[in-house]
């Protein structure tokens, strides 16, 4: 990992943590004994299981004439769910292997949780397939091993027979990449345990000791690991894609499906992992670990995909429309203005209206709009898959077989099941595993922490007295301004002036912003420490019109800015208007 | 006995301070066991003189044999042991072996290289390692000698002058 920081971007560990409170507040949820929200969401993912093997079990025992398949309609919402499920279990590799590649450090504080939700994303998925094919007794039928049919092997031609491959390898590699993550996490568990749990743990932290050589392997495999999941997780969802793509049903087969399944699925699994860290920061008091710098940042990437997503559907209308091919022409027409019109309008507003909102930084910060949004993309990506399988196989070729589609009880059941499944899996896992990379955190304290970097930091500029290999040359360079709301600082007047982004005050503009500048207020504690008569008296001897802006709450705003109270700074400006009380 | 180690072990604060000591003990040639962080210290291997992981050359050669598995098992079965046609495609259609050839390439090299790391480190299920301090695995950097092989007085010198906040000794 990279030791350089620059100096102005925002801390990913906020509180002045040391690595003892770091150890304390990310393994006390384990040693607690649960609350009442814990139990009842517990009860509630256990009892929806229970309904979902039940199901499951029906549908054994009956058939698939249980569900409302019929001559066309081979997949309904088994396969939907299906695709929606691996595209979920796309965000944790995402998080873990490539911002490990790319060095983003916001990956520590969700990398854990996310791949947590991708090891259980892909079991809720994986029982799909399972019993969708009918005699789920047979479905080992599906790997290739000598047998005695022949022997007789599986095609491996065959698209489907590609997607168990990459399935399967996708499961067992996120496995590995995040249990071996969690080892040296269970050690720290281990050595403030005791007895029978201390033995437990022992055996979950296979014996580690933290010595040098382990951990230099340690990072090697992981680099490495990272380095082989980045095409994998790639991979899976273009697999998944090819299941469409390489069959010749109008609307499916076309060759944007690879790219726009992966993006579709990398949305949707941040989606998925907003909707999970905002609940369990909040639950588990983790806001010091997964801060609005994290959630801006998930939400970031959402924007991008979700955009992404948009470009894919209108391509795909433009390219039917152009083939000049009746069938897929129809196929979209179908879709946008047939009998399941509902589902295409849900899709196009859930996935790419509803994302458009996160080009302003003040709701990408907003974390209960972000909760809700990432909601509304949930559905939005369920709707999607729903769009392209029922949709097209309900209106064939052949008008005598249309028909419409909707699920019987037993598969509404079963996906109800796979939800409880997932939150029984991740309840669990919040009690028994640190959510939050304890080592990794502590690895990126002395370059992210609020108390080394950011307007809080208490140390500005006495780093040199111990700039080892860490992070002493962050303040070598006096150019590395490359946060836009710095970028009118010039070169080398840069470190000497704490410079503070003041637009984040409400009521100052950059205007304003400049003005105040300019009377030599550049940072959120300049601006705490003046009076609002001297800002007011600033504003009416700057040049140009500031007679609307009253400074009245600007101070206190500044002062809440200074300490980080970025949590308070928000409800404070959800109750001011335009800066005013 | 032979078993025992008598150990004597400092344990540091910062890893700064770590990371100065063990260069001051490379300095003076003095020998140390081993160190022990509660996270990666980066910049401490060529302090302590460990060579290069070579995990990662493992790594390729397990995928290798996945590639290698894959491909020439898809190909054996296609055009030796049960040759069917598909389409009215070729029995050797490479192409559409390449998925799988992939994955596996991936799968192998992940499940070989994730084994390797546990035997070469002597770590697995159910393996007690000998517990030096509890707090290395919170906030404490431990550098720990060995008496057999560095004079007990003079270890203990040395984590005084560099700055260690306790100094113990064990028999482990």
């Amino acid at each position: 990992m990279s030791s350089y920081t620059s100096p102005i971007r925002e801390p990913l560990v906020t509180g002045h943590k040391t690595y003892h409170q770091i150890t304390e507040d990310l393994v006390s949820p384990t040693e607690k004994a649960p609350n009442a929200a814990w139990i009842t969401g517990f009860l509630i993912s256990v009892s929806l299981l229970g309904f979902g093997l039940f199901c499951i079990t029906w549908t054994i025992w009956h058939g698939i004439g249980t569900w409302n398949l019929n001559r066309t309609i081979g997949w309904g919402w088994d396969i939907t769910n299906f695709v929606w499920w691996i595209g979920i279990g796309h965000a944790g590799t995402l998080i873990s292997a490539i911002l490990l590649l790319f060095r983003q450090k916001w990956r520590t504080g969700v990398n854990r949780a996310a791949e947590a939700m991708t090891i259980f994303a892909v079991l809720c998925a994986a029982l799909f397939p399972g019993i969708h094919v009918g005699r789920a007794w047979v479905v080992f039928y599906f790997f290739p091993y000598p047998n005695t049919r022949g022997p007789i092997w599986p095609n491996f031609n065959s698209p489907l027979l590609w997607d168990l491959f990459a399935i399967s390898t996708y499961f067992t590699v996120s496995l590995l990449f995040w249990y071996t993550g969690l080892v040296p996490d269970f050690a720290t568990v281990r050595d403030r345990a005791k007895g029978f749990r201390r033995k437990i743990y022992n055996f979950l932290s296979f014996g580690w000791t933290g010595s040098a050589k382990h951990w230099q392997r340690w990072e090697s495999i992981s680099l490495v690991l990272a380095g082989i999941a980045t095409p994998l997780v790639l991979s899976v969802h273009t697999i998944v894609s090819f299941d469409f793509a390489t069959s010749v049903i109008p609307g499916w087969h076309t060759t944007i499906f690879p790219p726009y399944f992966v993006a579709g699925a990398i949305f949707s699994g941040f989606a998925m992992v907003l909707t999970l860290m905002i609940i369990t920061r909040k639950i588990l008091n983790l806001q010091d670990y997964i801060t609005l710098a994290h959630i801006e940042s998930m939400n970031k990437v959402i924007l991008t995909t979700g955009t992404i997503v948009g470009v894919a559907y209108l391509t795909e209308l433009f390219i039917a429309w152009y083939s000049g091919y009746v069938y897929e022409q129809f196929a979209f027409f179908n879709r946008a203005l047939g009998p399941y019109w509902w589902s295409y309008f849900g899709m196009m507003f859930c996935n790419v209206l509803s994302p458009q909102i996160f080009w302003w930084k003040k709701y990408r910060r907003n974390i209960a709009l972000t909760f809700f949004i990432s909601i509304v993309i949930n559905i939005g990506m369920w709707f999607e898959r729903f769009v392209i399988i029922a949709t097209t196989l309900a209106r064939d070729y052949v008008p005598s077989s249309w028909s419409y589609y909707s699920p019987t009880w037993v598969e509404i059941g079963i996906f109800l099941g796979t939800i409880g499944l997932f939150f029984t899996l991740y309840l669990l896992f919040t009690r028994v595993a640190p959510v939050v990379a304890i080592a990794e955190v502590k690895s990126i304290l002395k370059s992210s922490g609020d108390q080394y970097t950011g307007p809080n930091a208490i140390h500005h500029g006495s780093h040199d007295d111990h700039s080892d290999a860490h992070h002493g040359h962050a303040h070598d360079s006096s150019t590395h301004a490359d946060d836009h709301s710095h970028s009118d600082s010039k070169g080398s007047t840069y470190m000497q002036v704490v410079k503070d982004d003041l637009k984040k005050i409400e009521g100052i503009g950059p205007k304003i912003a400049a003005t105040l500048n300019a009377a030599g207020i550049n940072s959120f504690e300049d601006l705490s420490n003046s009076d609002t008569n001297t800002l007011q008296s600033i504003l009416d001897n700057a040049e140009g019109n500031f007679g609307g802006n009253s400074p009245e709450s600007w101070v206190v705003q500044a002062k809440l800015a200074f300490e980080g109270k970025w949590d308070e700074l928000k409800d404070l400006q959800d109750r001011l208007d335009g800066g005013k009380y | 006995m032979a078993d025992y180690k008598d150990i004597v072990y400092g344990l540091y604060d910062d890893e700064e301070d770590l990371l100065k000591a063990v260069k001051i003990a490379g300095d003076k040639h003095i020998d140390i066991m081993d160190v022990y962080t509660p996270f990666p210290v980066h910049g401490l291997d060529p302090l302590l003189g460990l060579s290069e992981s070579r995990l990662h050359i493992a790594g390729f050669i397990y995928g290798m044999l996945g590639t290698l598995t894959a491909f020439l098992g898809m190909t054996w079965i296609f055009t030796k042991d049960w040759p069917i046609i598909f389409g009215g495609k070729p029995h050797w259609a490479v192409p559409s072996f390449i998925p799988i050839t992939f994955e596996l390439t991936v799968l192998f090299a992940s499940i070989g290289m994730v084994v390797t790391f546990y035997l070469v480190n002597g770590l697995g299920p159910g393996v007690v390692n000998p517990t030096i301090d509890l707090r290395i695995t919170d906030d404490k950097f431990c550098i720990a000698f060995d008496t057999a092989e560095t004079d007990k007085s003079s270890a203990e010198s040395f984590l005084r002058s560099t700055g260690a906040s306790e100094i113990h000794a064990k028999t482990i």
